[in-house]
């Protein structure tokens, strides 16, 4: 493992770590108004300030970066198992299955990712409790981000289905969902890691553009997109460089997961 | 072949179009609120004439009998009316196309400019320090997201089209400069060095021509990718163009509104990437 790979993880795992430590560093909770300090600059009480209704951004940040960092995770994992469903038997199927199966990918990679992110986004309620916003926020990157991968896992299938131990299984009798099980998913778990380790970053960036268009997570609840909603109020970059906190972050983290991926995505070309 | 390869490309544009409007119909007739109509609250109306409209609602009830009303209307020109801003879409969208237009093509130019004018001296000069720069700043960009830098050309004054051209470059960077570097490596274009042309030449008339139709590919999907970023930016940058339309269409939920615009996007997206194969096709064809 090459040094910056390694200070890639060693970053990962920081952020995770002090993230999870939330409730310990920042005991108030991230919706608890300071009224007579709000708009505050960094102080001692407030390291980061707080923001325009008085809340501490410090613990927002906190509370916002374990919520994207634990929900990306999860959304990956769907949009990853979708994509091996549907990717993987369609390749493992071939046939009629497959081009259908690829035609749908088509379709959906034809639209951009944003325009079909807030259409879907606004076929749901909008005025839904936080906790839901968060969980249909991250339930619909996740449902709708399998589509590259499935067209990946659809390949890689089609190889598996036609090479010589998948011949010899079916010859000795093995057939439908125990050859596929047994046989072909688990070969495909390289492609299948690659994936989900690609779709983390991915889908951070997607809750950050839907929080900032004010189709993300609902308040109180902080995420990465609702504090970086805050720079629309920024009048110049000098003015309060404290509220690029949490982009300064992001950037870390999504680079970090770049570095970290460098050798998965050599894995999926 | 390309006869065939246009007719394959025109069918899949017509059935997109049948199948997009036929999933937009039937969520507009599934969509919450579809059955109330303010106009049978209207005091002015006499029973008979609410009677009216209540079967005309009723006869939509059908989602097949729907979307063939939708589309009988779709074809006089009529795409409905926006719930949110009263207006008919047709309307709506004949007024903020233009400007959206005129931000992803110039976008687009943009960003192509400095795809091609960084790949193709990074792969010319073939200096490490050069090439690990231009990979960081890209890096960097692609680690932004769209949003923030559509927020950050507000506040730097900065031109929408340029946020737009930021937002794509780095994708389409990597791409091109990955092909280009493949095409460098090419046993005749080793061999046409070894024999000592210049490195313009090589550039321009044995790598650009084996690139060219994957680079022509490129293009084609990043113009899904400027319709993508022109959500962000006009929304943020204050432009009135259809992705701030598609915009305020999701804040307000505006179904009718939101699904023609998605449907014509989609259009627009397979139509580029249809055209950019076909011309490159048609450049391998010429080449061979």
């Amino acid at each position: 493992m090459s040094f910056w790979r390694k200070l890639a993880c060693a970053v990962l795992l920081l952020v995770l770590g002090i993230s999870l430590a939330a409730n310990w560093l920042a005991p108030a909770g991230y919706a608890k108004q300071y009224r007579e300090a709000a708009g505050a600059p960094p102080s001692r009480q407030h390291w980061l300030g707080t923001d325009d209704i008085g809340r501490d951004r410090f613990a927002r940040v906190l509370y916002g970066t374990r919520i994207s960092l634990l929900l990306a995770p999860a959304a990956a994992l769907l949009s990853t198992l979708l994509a091996a469903v549907i990717g993987g038997l369609a390749g493992y199927l071939g046939g009629v299955w497959a081009r259908a199966a690829m035609a749908l990918t088509d379709l959906f990679l034809s639209l951009p990712w944003l325009f079909l992110l807030i259409t879907v986004r606004a076929m749901l309620p909008l005025n839904v409790s936080p906790v839901f916003s968060v969980l249909v926020t991250f339930f619909i990157l996740g449902m709708l981000g399998w589509t590259s991968a499935a067209r990946v896992l659809c390949s890689s299938a089609a190889t598996l289905r036609d090479s010589d131990f998948v011949k010899q299984a079916r010859a000795s009798g093995i057939r439908g969902a125990r050859l596929f099980c047994i046989h072909v998913l688990p070969n495909l778990k390289p492609v299948l890691y690659a994936q989900f380790w690609i779709s983390i970053p991915a889908f951070i960036l997607s809750e950050a553009n839907l929080g900032i268009l004010g189709l993300g997570v609902a308040e109180p609840l902080p995420s990465w997109g609702s504090l970086l909603k805050e720079l629309e109020g920024l009048v110049s970059v000098g003015e309060e460089p404290w509220k690029f906190v949490p982009l300064a972050l992001l950037v870390l983290v999504v680079t970090s997961f770049q570095l970290v991926l460098s050798k998965q995505d050599e894995v999926t070309a | 072949m390309l006869g065939r390869k246009i007719a394959r490309h025109t069918l899949t544009l017509l059935v997109t179009a049948l199948l997009g409007g036929f999933l937009a119909a039937t969520l507009v007739r599934l969509a919450p609120g579809f059955d109330s109509d303010e106009a049978q609250l209207d005091p002015h109306l006499n029973s008979e004439s609410i009677q009216a409209l209540r079967a005309e609602r009723i006869e939509q009830h059908n989602i097949y009998r729907f979307y063939l009303h939708s589309l009988r209307r779709a074809a006089h020109g009529d795409l409905g009316t926006s719930i949110s801003l009263r207006q008919p879409v047709s309307e709506l969208l004949r007024q903020r196309i233009p400007l959206t237009v005129r931000l992803v093509a110039f976008g687009l130019l943009l960003s192509w400019a400095g795809v091609m004018g960084l790949a193709l001296s990074a792969a010319w000069l073939r200096v490490f320090a050069y090439d690990t720069l231009a990979t960081l700043i890209t890096g960097l960009l692609l680690c932004i997201p769209a949003a923030v830098l559509a927020l950050l050309s507000v506040l730097w004054s900065v031109p929408g089209a340029l946020a737009i051209g930021l937002i794509i470059f780095p994708r389409d960077y990597r791409y091109a400069r990955n092909l280009l570097a493949k095409a460098y490596g090419l046993p005749h274009i080793v061999a046409a060095r070894a024999k000592g042309l210049s490195e313009l030449r090589i550039l321009f008339w044995h790598v650009v021509p084996v690139a060219g139709p994957q680079l022509l590919a490129l293009a084609g999907v990043s113009v899904s990718l400027a319709v993508g970023a022109a959500i962000p930016v006009e929304a943020l940058c204050g432009l009135a163009g259809v992705g701030q339309l598609a915009w305020q269409a999701a804040l307000a939920r505006d179904l009718p509104l939101l699904m023609n615009i998605t449907v014509l996007v989609t259009l627009v997206t397979l139509l580029a990437n249809s055209g950019a194969d076909v011309i490159g096709y048609m450049w391998r064809d010429q080449r061979a």
